[in-house]
């Protein structure tokens, strides 16, 4: 698979990455070496095999769920600390719709 | 006391004795570690206030004639994607250079509760992508055992503190071989366990589905204990397993005659002679004990690596989509709106290597590409995995390579990403199963590079694993 400059810009905007116009063209290169290595599945045939989307083994008990029952949580003032920019115990962003 | 060598068992009969106190054996062990430091990088951060309260607690059992606990004033290294309430965590991340978590990993509470006595988060890749440690934005640990050459990764900087001595034991994380590799490059004990077997809350996601933690240490029976201590069920993590943890240390001198091991021969061909010729003599060590190898064959191996980059990189574009400049301390200043704001406090803060698989991942995650890259890759694993449960019907335990080639030298690598991800070739397959893994020191090439030696057996087959790693050690393996 190779991966030109224009499917790199439009897989960044998917990926909320600001890419430099030095980073794309090299960008572009490593995704297509990758991507042709990563063609090679194509020569399996996996008809009939079952995804597999988590490690499966074999244990005593599965049953995950808890009592409901009201826990201890972070605390607002813990929740915003590592905020970028907070105020009033929310976080701060910029505008969010243009008028 | 020399910091440098000592072992849990030593840590304890040294304390037991009162040939030094907790107190004592901290400060010394943080002030060389402090020393040694610029060597080879592999510290980020100290955390002398912690760690001197840890050993004061411990010396308080100890004058009131209590029981030691497993990990009583032993100096412990933690990996920076495991998280440390109050102290700063940046998984080797310029986005996260500032962060502060408000709470504990569940398995540094465990080893803390265990009397372990935390001296400082270990440096790594970032956000532990990486076979060689080059990719920490905080720069690149340096192996203790050859200053000019990588120590592997992502948890390089977890295997060269235990190599260098300025830990005794320490903490690493696993995706794709980010424990077994470094310490192979190291020369140190490394352990990935059953997925599942140790709780990952706390452990910032990198591929939730392959991620595990796991111990470093200078012995079988330091990573044993380790591992007891963290392993265990935790309602934290809806993927730990409810299996009760043996005491591995019980079963450590037993016999391992008659054990069958396996040699899969996809393992053995085109493998770098000097690395082929140490596993060779490390394979004849274990027969010597009596143990029988027969060749097996794990078929899809040579499709692991495609697979494990698919999966790895789609879990990486959602997992680290959460660092948005909004939570997680570092935030774009030159952005007006939302997305701008978004998209260059990433753009600024990731590095190129957890660029490249934001890119990958969301590329290969992307309307039309979902089924031919992610859903195939998850079949293929599938395909892997039998591979492993019908090796596992003949064998007690496969025995491989860690790592094609030993330490390779900084900079070596840095510009091909695909040469980088080829050289994870025998220790993704192991992480695409699930089962448990370790490196152990295999003996040094000509130029004194250490080479290790993969175990591998079944799901929760730690035991046999590590009864078999420590049968290899006392028969003077490590040595070569």
């Amino acid at each position: 698979m190779i991966i030109t400059e224009v499917n790199v810009r439009e897989v960044a905007a998917l990926a909320n990455l600001t890419l430099t116009d030095e980073e794309i063209p090299r960008m572009a290169a490593d995704l297509s070496g990758i991507l042709t290595h990563m063609d090679k599945l194509n020569e399996l045939n996996t008809d009939g095999v079952e995804p597999m989307s988590q490690v499966i083994f074999e244990n005593e008990e599965t049953a995950t769920l808890r009592p409901d029952v009201e826990r201890p949580s972070l605390s607002n003032a813990d929740a915003v600390a590592n905020a970028a920019i907070s105020g009033g115990g929310f976080f701060k962003v910029p505008k969010v719709i243009e008028r | 006391m020399d910091v440098r060598s000592l072992t849990i068992d030593q840590v304890q009969t040294g304390l037991r004795n009162k040939t030094f106190s907790a107190m004592e054996l901290t400060t010394s062990a943080l002030a060389f570690a402090q020393a040694e430091n610029p060597k080879t990088n592999a510290y980020l951060l100290f955390c002398p206030e912690r760690a001197l309260a840890a050993a004061a607690k411990v010396d308080e059992l100890i004058s009131n004639g209590e029981i030691l606990p497993p990990l009583a004033g032993v100096p412990i290294g933690v990996k920076d994607v495991i998280v440390t309430k109050g102290v700063r965590t940046t998984c080797g991340s310029k986005i996260l250079e500032k962060y502060i978590p408000p709470y504990n990993a569940t398995a540094v509470d465990r080893l803390e509760a265990a009397g372990g006595v935390i001296l400082g988060k270990a440096n790594c890749d970032e956000f532990a992508m990486g076979s060689s440690n080059e990719n920490s934005a905080f720069g690149p640990v340096r192996n203790p055992v050859a200053l000019d050459r990588v120590p592997g990764g992502s948890s390089g900087g977890s295997a060269a503190v235990v190599a260098q001595g300025t830990a005794v034991v320490s903490l690493g994380s696993d995706t794709g071989g980010s424990i077994r590799q470094p310490a192979s490059f190291c020369g140190v004990v490394g352990v990935t366990p059953t997925y599942g077997r140790v709780s990952r809350y706390g452990l910032v996601a990198f591929a939730s589905s392959l991620d595990h933690i796991g111990p470093f240490s200078r012995n079988v029976a330091d990573a044993a204990t380790l591992l007891k201590v963290i392993a265990g069920r935790d309602p934290m993590d809806a993927t730990s397993a409810f299996s009760p943890v043996p005491d591995y240390n019980a079963t450590l001198g037993q016999s391992v005659k008659g054990m069958r091991l396996g040699l899969p021969k996809e393992y053995f061909a085109g493998l770098a002679s000097e690395t082929a010729s140490k596993i060779n003599k490390g394979i004849e060590v274990l027969e010597s004990l009596g143990c029988t190898v027969e060749e097996v064959s794990l078929p899809h191996t040579e499709y692991a690596i495609a697979t494990y980059y698919i999966i790895c990189t789609a879990e990486v574009s959602s997992n680290l989509a959460r660092f948005d400049g909004v939570r997680y301390t570092a935030r774009s200043e030159k952005s007006d709106t939302l997305s701008d704001m978004y998209r260059n406090s990433r753009g600024e803060n990731f590095g190129a290597e957890a660029k490249r698989r934001i890119m990958l991942g969301t590329y290969v995650l992307s309307q039309g590409y979902y089924d031919a890259y992610y859903l195939k890759a998850q079949r293929v694993r599938n395909l892997i995995t039998q591979d492993f449960a019908k090796a596992f019907e003949k064998v007690d335990a496969l025995i491989t390579p860690v790592s094609p080639f030993p330490a390779f030298k900084i900079g070596e690598k840095v510009n091909d990403p695909v040469q980088m991800y080829l050289s994870d070739i025998y220790t993704i397959t192991g992480s695409l199963a699930g089962i448990p893994c370790m490196s152990v020191p295999c003996g040094n090439t000509v130029e004194g590079l250490p080479v290790g030696m993969q175990l591998l057996t079944k799901h929760f087959g730690e035991e046999t694993m590590f009864r078999l790693a420590y049968a290899f050690e006392t028969a003077g393996g490590f040595a070569g």
